[in-house]
């Protein structure tokens, strides 16, 4: 038997033609590797252009969020008794509140941001939308929350709410003096819908990449290539 | 603590001081940040042409 070691290296160096695979796991598997390589997910190198702190306030606001979740579940765990009778309670309580507060006024910095910078462009409308779309969600999942203080306040917003909501036909499904409708919603369907769509809002930043500013030369040229 | 916030009343604008007071601070925050250096780590930034 005999082998030609030079004859293996040029095999070994030669393209390799990708045998695709059948089977829908491996479409799958091609699609995430074409349009989300790990070194799009995880850069170690970003444009020159992102080095402003504009590009924090997105940041931040995720950081609020993680705050956001941890405090709530230490809320969720030991219950309404504890978040208003207890110092620590009340400490976790107020965390709670103020990641919120953190978590609002950074989210709209970074829409600020991302309108007066039209982050919406070469192909990024589905970011800025899925964007736009955690805002609202965010807003109900914050109604939500005031609505399951267990205090007056949250007693005054309900049954002023209440009024709001029913106009607009919602009473039915969405019923806000229901205590234990509206802990359900805030405590799992609405935090676990915000951050998925956080992280889709990620992966989808990443697999294009930041914007260009609008004033960048190349700016254009992404924008036509983009656009034919 | 109790005691309501007071208002500014201004033709059809009614908005709580605390919350006017919190707008002009996002809006102070997002001017700084336009305009503020920002720290660079040497060699942790390129421009990329590939976007």
């Amino acid at each position: 038997m005999t082998s030609d070691p030079a004859a293996e290296r040029s095999a070994a160096a030669a393209p390799q033609v990708a045998a695709r695979e059948p089977g829908w796991t491996a479409a799958i598997r091609d699609r995430v590797e074409r349009t989300l390589p790990i070194t799009e997910l995880l850069p170690t190198r970003q444009p020159a252009y992102v080095g402003s702190w504009v590009y924090v306030f997105g940041v931040v606001t995720i950081a609020a969020l993680v705050w956001v979740v941890i405090s709530g579940v230490v809320l969720a765990f030991f219950g309404s008794a504890w978040w208003h009778v207890s110092s620590i309670g009340r400490f976790f309580n107020s965390i709670h509140f103020w990641a919120v507060q953190m978590f609002f006024i950074f989210m709209v910095l970074h829409l600020w941001g991302q309108f007066w910078g039209a982050g919406w462009r070469d192909g990024r409308a589905r970011t800025w939308m899925v964007g736009v779309v955690i805002f609202l969600v965010s807003l109900v999942t914050a109604f939500t929350g005031y609505l399951i203080q267990q205090n007056f306040d949250s007693q005054w917003i309900a049954v002023n709410a209440k009024d709001a909501v029913n106009s607009t036909g919602l009473g039915g499904l969405f019923n806000v003096t229901n205590f234990g409708q509206m802990y359900g919603l805030h405590v799992m369907l609405f935090p676990v819908g915000v951050t998925l769509l956080v992280v889709l809002h990620i992966v989808q930043v990443r697999s294009r990449g930041v914007v260009r500013p609008i004033d960048d030369p190349a700016a254009a040229d992404a924008h036509a290539a983009g656009s034919s | 603590m109790d005691a309501p916030a007071p208002y500014v009343h201004w033709g059809f604008i009614l908005i709580s001081v605390p919350n006017l007071v919190l707008i002009g601070v996002m809006l102070l925050l997002f001017v700084i940040a336009l305009v503020a250096p920002f720290p660079a780590h040497r060699g942790s930034r390129e421009r990329r042409d590939d976007q």
